[in-house]
């Protein structure tokens, strides 16, 4: 690092969240750096791209009233960091790690690049201890496991937000162990940073919270780093300290949509819906941070949640999500409609850790037949309930109608289990309950 | 060949993983070179003038114009000997397991480590002696690499001659094993350039099936030794799952397994899983015939466009040598999103959905790459070898119209469709029997009659037109309700659910049911269409469809499955004598 920190008044344009600046020397690609604006403004930056003589920066607060005569850059000498503390629990930060809670910087025990780096396939251990979360739905039918990506893909208006607080609330860890929570908001209201803050608060939750919070109203830019700021933090407690970390990002719309911005703002050629080309790897780089790491004591595990526009499933973020995560939860308006909660639509639905965590010694013998059983005699039903929509029960045999029966049983009582708590044996045995009401020949997953 | 001359140049632009240099004048295009001060391994991939363009093999953070940049005029290459079975490597061949350097678990930048030990020792066993004349191809030796391969020693391309000197017993990387009467010679190791096909005497026709032990492949959909069957689907469909059964039951002696871009955790279920999971041919661990090549999605891009031609140069290296060898590469859509990411970078003038107009040529050159051959060597040393490529594809939003699968739809004999609808209801493998295809089918019929039995052919027809007769009767139901059907056409549905159930659901985590042999295919299949007819002979002497859909027997069918493969012919003979009792019983009331 330079000790004589150099200033350039060389800025060639304003383009958006983004400035171009000529003849910076030796700066590197990531380096953080400052914009300085008449008026002691001082604002951060970073540097995307360097073509030849020119750097492409991006400016984390806006670019109000930067302008070509006056302003200029300082480059920092070093890139995007943050000061990490067991102090954090507790605490509550900006969407760039300052704090927020009226209470002093904390002491940093370590310093962190963001970006982080991929962790060693061979040095990953297996993701296979159950975590009950106390939600049927989950326990039974999609099971989470530490270590685990597993987001909740919801739409405008369904419960996504009331869900992962339940499942942060519910989630056991076996005695002796350290759990704390990281929560990571892009771009949500003031509305909803107070609904977590208050249930986490009446949950008893809070100090083992740290919360990096980017407000809707905040600047673009700061979405791109909110996320890799509280991953870098629960790997830091994780995997330095120990802790099963339970990182919930919200809302993940808002961080591709600033995605989006960056890239339309450097004329890079848009992909599908005008998203970035490369948003799949940009989205592996921060989901592939969850994991659990052979020789230490601690896990990340990450619930994402995405706002699917129009309750499309195929839209690039869902899609492109879903085929990094290890499954996803997905939640249904139609089931929402007729107040079942929670309203996870299962048939979609997918753990692909589920048969790590499951089986004798951690959940039950059979638990994988019951929840096949469950799904493909659920599935018919489903089926027989849109047959029935056309031909009337009448054209039903009396099979078909015992399967739509056990369909709205499965949805009323099993999946929609209120607001409550069950446990795994609990879970089970309400599946099995359910099934009982079919005929014998009908079970052919389970072993008898 | 003229020695490679070291070029340097300074880098003058960085974007995502391409940096620009300029003063690289004389560096020939795909070769490879060392970028920035902490030496990042990159390629050329364009020249202009005195600029040339690299993509680079890791993450470009930190890196400032004016560092400097060193081409050593080399291609990206692939370092081939024994020891790479078991091993697991990135996309540009480097160790995973040597790269946890101390007890860091993630993957630092510039870290440069040979593929292979050159120091550990191996045990030699000559096949040649001195004054023998050997050419490229042929076999001067063998090293048991694992217990259950063998490594045949093979003179690598361009070398051969009379042999001067031969070594016997221990040797390590570092041997001049063989020296020939010219005064060349060759170690244990050998390097090829990833991007050039290995050179063989001729390809030979799809005969054989690949057998992959699941019933709803080898009796439906085969695809041949040395085809290529691809594996679409969306997300949570099961592609990984049919690429991890392929690779723990298929019968072949070598299985690459390619984790392209995909996630981190699934790739340690294979590195925890393989090493404990005994290959049932040999009662030797799987991994002691495995390769692994992964680049997990969010280690740099470069490098996931690199793996899968990594992966097949060493699954031709061990085709040469005469062996079955399948990759599995998962999932070629993240390969094809690593070169639309660099294009774009290049400012390529994008084709369809932004990828490069090129795509369709690159894979149809991978998929090329695979084949049944007749390799190099000698006439005395005839061998044939065959390379089976099952690729997996991520279609966006499961949309099979889109650029990768449809340009890999050209080229792959066999389409293996995964269905969404099949997945939610949890039907594994989650085939869809309507839209996949195999070409490799005709050609194989006879193998079939030959090996499995005179009438498989024909029974695989009498499947397939039940499973079409169901879909298209489904249809009438869905206007009609079932109850109106006639009961002809509920046998249809009764007797296609038995086999959906039974034959093409298959598990992998049951132990009697994750490999079928052919026998006990063939047999499932009798006993089901012996069901079918025996229930049709009764409808047609007056009994009701609903005694046959409430017949006990139905539920022997639906276990036939967990019976194991040994002696399931007898099984399948007592199945059908029941079919037959309580059918006849049927029409006696």
């Amino acid at each position: 690092m330079d000790l004589i920190r150099r200033e350039y008044s060389t800025i060639s344009g304003v383009y958006g969240p983004i400035v171009f600046a000529q003849g910076l020397v030796g700066v590197s690609v990531g380096e953080m750096c400052q914009v300085k604006i008449p008026g002691d403004d001082l604002r951060t930056g970073q540097v995307l791209e360097l073509r030849g003589e020119r750097a492409v920066i991006q400016v984390l607060e806006g670019t109000r009233d930067i302008d070509i005569v006056d302003s200029s850059v300082l480059p920092k000498g070093e890139l995007a960091t943050v000061t990490l503390s067991t102090d954090m629990l507790g605490r509550t930060f900006s969407g760039l790690g300052e704090p927020v809670d009226d209470l002093p910087q904390i002491i940093p025990e370590q310093v962190s690049e963001i970006n982080g780096l991929p962790i060693n396939p061979a040095a990953r251990d297996k993701p296979n201890l159950f975590i009950q979360t106390g939600i049927s739905a989950i326990d039974g039918l999609n099971t989470l496991v530490r270590g685990q990506k597993l987001p909740i893909f919801s739409g405008a208006g369904l419960p996504a937000n009331e869900l992962a607080l339940q499942i942060v609330k519910q989630s056991r860890v076996s005695s002796g162990e350290e759990f704390c929570v990281v929560f990571g908001a892009m771009g949500i209201t003031s509305r909803d940073a107070f609904f977590f803050r208050e249930g986490l608060e009446a949950a008893g939750t809070m100090e083992r919270t740290v919360a990096y919070i980017n407000l809707a109203s905040d600047p673009i830019i700061e979405k791109l780093f909110t996320p890799r700021i509280a991953l870098t933090a629960a790997e830091f407690l994780a995997f330095e300290k120990g802790y099963q970390v339970m990182v919930v990002i919200t809302d993940m719309t808002s961080y591709c949509d600033a995605l989006r911005v960056i890239g339309s703002a450097r004329d890079e050629i848009p992909g599908r819906r005008s998203y970035p080309g490369y948003m799949y790897t940009d989205l592996a780089s921060l989901y592939e941070r969850a994991g659990r790491i052979k020789g230490r004591k601690g896990s990340v595990t990450v619930v994402p949640i995405i706002s699917m526009p129009e309750d499309d499933i195929t839209h690039p973020i869902p899609d492109l999500t879903g085929y990094i995560t290890e499954g996803q939860i997905v939640l249904s308006r139609a089931m929402h409609r007729k107040s079942i909660y929670p309203p996870i639509d299962v048939l979609p639905s997918l753990s692909r850790l589920m048969n790590n965590g499951i089986g004798p010694d951690k959940t039950a013998d059979g638990h994988k037949e019951l929840s096949d059983q469950l799904y493909a005699s659920y599935a018919r039903g489903c089926d027989v309930r849109r047959m029935a929509s056309i031909v009337g029960e009448e054209g039903l045999s009396d099979l078909d109608r015992l399967h739509m029966q056990f369909s709205d049983g499965f949805e009323r009582t099993f999946i929609g289990q209120g607001e409550g708590e069950r446990t795994i044996e609990e879970t089970l045995d309400v599946g099995m309950k359910l099934l009982e009401k079919l005929p014998k020949s009908e079970l052919t997953r389970l072993k008898q | 060949m003229t020695e490679p001359i070291e070029i340097r140049g300074i880098i003058e632009a960085v974007s995502g993983p391409t940096v620009v240099a300029t003063g690289m004048r004389g560096v020939k295009m795909h070769t490879t070179a060392y970028v920035g001060n902490i030496g990042l391994l990159g390629e050329i991939i364009r020249l202009n003038g005195d600029r040339a363009t690299l993509q680079v093999y890791e993450d470009t953070g930190g890196l400032s114009t004016g560092e400097e940049v060193v081409c050593d005029g080399l291609p990206l290459t692939a370092m081939l000997g024994p020891g790479l079975l078991t091993e697991v490597f990135d996309g540009i061949q480097r160790p995973l397991a040597e790269m946890m350097t101390g007890d860091d678990p993630f993957i630092q930048r510039g870290l440069t480590i040979t593929p292979l030990d050159q120091n550990r020792l191996w045990t030699f066993v000559p096949l040649k002696k001195q004054g023998d004349v050997v050419e490229t191809g042929d076999i001067v030796g063998t090293i048991e690499e694992t217990k259950t391969i063998t490594h045949r020693l093979m003179v690598p391309h361009g070398r051969g001659g009379v042999i001067k000197d031969i070594m016997r017993g221990n040797v390590t990387g570092s041997d001049r094993v063989v020296v020939f009467e010219d005064g060349s010679h060759m170690g244990i190791f050998q390097r090829w350039p990833v991007r050039t096909p290995r050179p063989v005497k001729r390809k030979l026709p799809p005969e054989l099936p690949f057998i992959t032990g699941q019933r709803v492949f080898d009796t439906l959909l085969p695809v041949a030794e040395g085809g290529c069957a691809i594996v679409p689907g969306g997300f949570g469909t099961g592609k990984t799952m049919v690429e991890q059964a392929i690779a723990k039951y298929s019968r072949t002696d070598i299985v690459i397994y390619v984790g392209c871009g995909e996630r981190g955790n699934e790739i340690t279920d294979v590195l925890t899983e393989f090493p404990e999971l005994m290959d049932p041919e040999t009662g030797r661990p799987l991994s002691e015939r495995t390769i692994i090549v992964v680049n997990t999605s969010n280690m740099p891009v470069a490098a996931r466009e690199a793996s899968i031609f990594t992966g097949i140069t060493m699954a031709e290296y061990y085709r040469d040598m005469g062996y079955r060898v399948a990759l599995m590469a998962d999932s070629l859509s993240r390969w094809a999103e690593a070169l639309r990411e660099i294009s774009s970078r290049l400012e390529e003038m994008p084709g369809e959905e932004g990828f490069p107009p090129y795509l369709g040529t690159l894979l149809g050159g991978f998929y090329e790459r695979a084949g049944r051959t007749e390799c190099l060597g000698s006439d005395s040393e005839r061998r044939i070898g065959a390379t089976t490529v099952i690729a997996a594809i991520s279609p966006p939003g499961g949309d099979f119209s889109e650029p990768v699968t449809q340009a890999s739809m050209r080229f792959a004999g066999t389409l293996w469709a995964l269905d969404a609808d099949l997945a939610y209801r949890r039907h594994y493998p989650a085939v869809s029997w309507e839209t996949s295809y195999s070409l490799y089918y005709k050609k194989l019929s006879e193998w079939y009659e030959r090996d499995v039995a005179p009438d498989m052919v024909e029974l695989r027809g009498w499947l397939m037109n039940l499973l079409q007769r169901e879909s298209e009767v489904r249809e009438v139901a869905q206007i009609i309700g079932i109850d109106a059907l006639q009961e002809a056409d509920r046998l249809i549905l009764e007797t296609s659910q038995v086999a959906r159930e039974a034959f093409l659901r298959q598990s992998v985590f049951v132990e009697n049911d994750a490999f079928a042999t052919f026998e006990k295919q063939y047999w499932m299949l009798k006993v089901i269409r012996a069901f079918m007819d025996c229930a049709e002979a009764a409808l047609k002497s007056g009994s009701y469809i609903d005694r046959i859909i409430g017949s006990p027997v139905k539920s022997r069918l639906l276990k036939m499955q967990y019976e194991k493969s040994e002696g399931f012919k007898d099984k399948a003979m007592t199945i059908i004598g029941e079919i037959e009792l309580a059918f006849t019983a049927e029409e006696d009331r």
